[in-house]
């Protein structure tokens, strides 16, 4: 019984905190929202050369939540639980470049090398069609026409990586946003006082942390046992704590945190959008009933 | 990281569930609260304590089994999968005993743990003042130090004031709580921590009625109460830093563990499944999942503090985390249970005795506005609010 991140898993959360740090990851993603790819790319190759994308494949689940954590909290572009949670588990291997997947839209097809799509069950090669705009400008949604049928793995298991992984970037993108709502209440002054200092906003902020931590250990739980039920509750808690976050942290901001300049969008609008994506709370909720009561 | 109990774990969770399964009473106990309920919850910690189950982490020397931090947890559990007693004993066991090891004498421990751990002996808190509820430090109870004693000529303390929701104290035997020893010292300095019997003279019990009509608490009255040197915990104008260890437990870990919600919610998914289709059910819905969330995430999160705690670590501002979430999830749970109950919610039931005390957590153990405060200052790092005048 250790229930906390071993020396490595430490030191591999540290290392990527400090490429990501240093990478000016709002500007990446402001210019992949724009369509200019090539600095997210150049970010992808050097996260993919410190393994994150073989992760699925040949570390834990665990790891791949110190990842996806770290690339919510630097709110990196591109289809990443697609390409390194979903995709190397239902092909069983590590993606090589970008891969992208419906669900129910393709996000970032028309970067992606490999595009696919689950029809009846089996895994299909794909081909993007209409693009949709998202609330995130840097989320670009396609729908795709199924093509091929290709050799897959178990999707299911591939499903709940994918729903754990975006739990894990939920509760990143929370944390990042509770960290910069502290900085700014602390600088900023009205009626002469920090308004940190007064208790409307200490309760909102403390309320947070509370959300987020008690979402963290679900998602570390469900890392070491996934299960339907238990990637579903990690997922339920971190969109709940991560929207608890975006709301409180826009709302403390005042009509500056309203600005698309200002980088909390970045963060409230990538939120909104994973807090539906890979299914939605009320569809894991009910997954989770079905696994305590029977049918 | 892993969530795997070794062997001996899992032999300790077997025994404890095969001994629970085998006594826990068929049906509930009446209420702790009553004196026939409060005699009976005694007679069950005998019973536990006579097969050593009734304080499974303290030493042997006082029928313990020196039981691990994880053990005390997996004991926890099952004895709330089990659907056992509210424990009568919980102030003295839980908040008192974790200061008493750490502050108290060897003469100290030895007189006060073994009454502690058989039920013997049952013990009321007494910190609430009229005047001084959130803001503690401001309470106005007084301690006056005198050479001789009125009976033995020991030198010791005069008791004098009035403590207010004292939990227990309408039939508890010993008291503890924070005296005013140095009427000259600033605020939090100049306090004492005082044991005394409820049955010292002068001392006067009046029991208040709660919110559910049972005496769960009382107002205590100090009238020229003498208490010797050898009744102080820890040493005289130290008590705030000593009474603030038994904060932090109260807070954290040892009052409220996991087990209890994780049983409950698991009464509650039974409750939901019972329950015919309708918009009652449909409506709960939701906050049933919640509360199963709510309850899991409670548990996952005690391992790890747990796991920091075996590290050396300490639990520190976290227990305020943890106060409010619990007692928060424990009016979810009980609401969502009478909202399922639909029109005969209101009827007598386990889930309403649950309703009802549940609405006191918030408000015990430091009020959840200052569980907030100080997750925000410390844990945050906000600054403080300017407070109003000091005393």
């Amino acid at each position: 019984m250790r229930f906390e991140l071993t020396t490595d898993q430490r030191d591999f959360a540290a290392s990527l905190e400090s490429l990501l740090a240093a990478a000016d990851t709002v500007s990446v993603a402001r210019a992949w929202a724009d369509g200019d790819h090539a600095p997210g790319r150049r970010l992808w190759e050097r996260l993919a050369e410190q393994g994150v994308t073989m992760l699925a494949t040949d570390a834990t689940p665990v790891e791949v939540c110190i990842a996806f954590e770290a690339l919510g909290r630097h709110a990196v572009p591109g289809p990443w639980v697609e390409s390194a949670a979903y995709l190397p588990m239902a092909l069983g291997r590590e993606v090589e470049g970008i891969g992208t997947v419906a669900a129910p839209r393709a996000l970032d097809a028309d970067v992606a090398d490999e595009v696919y799509v689950v029809v009846d069950g089996a895994l299909h090669a794909a081909t993007p069609g209409a693009a949709h705009v998202s609330v995130h400008r840097g989320r670009h949604l396609f729908d795709v026409t199924p093509g091929e049928a290709v050799d897959h793995g178990d999707l299911a298991a591939a499903d709940d990586l994918a729903i754990l992984a975006t739990a894990a970037q939920l509760l990143g993108a929370g944390e990042r946003v509770l960290a910069d709502a502290v900085t700014y209440v602390k600088q900023r002054k009205q009626f002469g006082r920090e308004i940190g200092s007064y208790q409307a906003i200490k309760h909102a902020l403390a309320d947070v942390r509370i959300a987020l931590d008690f979402a963290r250990p679900l998602v570390f739980g469900a890392a070491l046992a996934p299960t339907p039920r238990s990637v579903s509750a990690a997922k339920v808690a971190c969109a709940d704590a991560a929207y608890l976050a975006s709301r409180t942290g826009l709302q403390v901001h005042g009509a500056i945190g309203y600005t698309q300049e200002f980088d909390l969008s970045v963060w409230i609008t990538k939120i909104r959008a994973l807090v539906t994506a890979w299914g939605t709370p009320a569809e894991h909720r009910a997954r989770i009933l079905d696994s305590l009561v029977g049918a | 990281m892993d969530l795997q109990l070794s062997e001996s774990e899992l032999a300790f969770q077997a025994e404890a569930r095969a001994w629970l399964a085998e006594n826990v009473p068929a049906e509930p106990l009446p209420s702790l609260d009553t004196a026939e309920g409060f005699e009976l919850h005694r007679a069950w910690e005998a019973k536990l304590s006579a097969a050593r189950w009734s304080v499974v982490s303290w030493p042997e020397t006082y029928h313990g089994r020196g039981a691990s931090l994880v053990e005390w947890v997996i004991f926890e559990e099952e004895y709330y999968r089990a659907g056992a007693p509210l424990r009568v004993g919980q102030n003295g066991i839980f908040l008192l005993s974790p200061i008493l090891f750490e502050h108290g004498t060897q003469e100290q421990q030895d007189r006060f743990l073994p009454s502690m751990a058989t039920g013997e002996k049952v013990w009321a808190q007494c910190w609430s003042e009229p005047e001084a509820g959130s803001d503690l430090a401001s309470l106005k109870s007084t301690a006056r130090r005198v050479s001789t004693g009125p009976t033995t000529g020991e030198s010791g303390w005069v008791l004098n004031g009035q403590k207010i929701w004292c939990s227990r104290a309408a039939l508890a035997h010993w008291g503890f709580g924070l005296f005013r020893s140095d009427p000259e010292a600033q605020k939090h300095a100049g306090l004492t921590y005082f044991l005394f019997p409820l049955d010292a003279p002068g001392v006067t019990v009046r029991p208040i009625a709660q919110l559910d009509g049972e005496a769960g608490f009382a107002e205590v009255f100090f009238d020229d109460v003498f208490v010797p040197d050898t009744d102080v915990l820890g040493a005289p104008g130290d008590g705030w830093r000593v009474a603030m260890s038994t904060a932090g437990n109260e807070r954290g870990l040892s009052l409220r563990s996991p087990g209890r919600f994780t049983a409950a919610a698991d009464r509650l998914l039974a409750l939901y499944d019972d329950t015919a289709d309708g918009p009652n059910r449909t409506a709960a819905t939701e906050a049933v999942v919640d509360a199963w969330i709510k309850a899991e995430a409670y548990r996952l999160y005690t391992w790890g503090t747990v796991s920091k705690l075996k590290d050396g670590g300490d639990i520190g501002a976290a227990g305020s985390v943890n106060k409010v979430w619990w007692s928060e999830l424990d009016v979810a749970l009980h609401e969502t249970a009478l909202d399922l109950l639909g029109p005969d919610a209101e009827l007598e039931s386990r889930w309403l005795d649950g309703y009802t005390f549940s609405l006191s957590g918030p408000i015990y153990a430091g009020t959840n506005e200052i569980q907030r405060n100080i997750i925000a200052e410390r844990i945050l790092g906000l600054p403080r609010e300017p407070k109003g005048q000091q005393r």
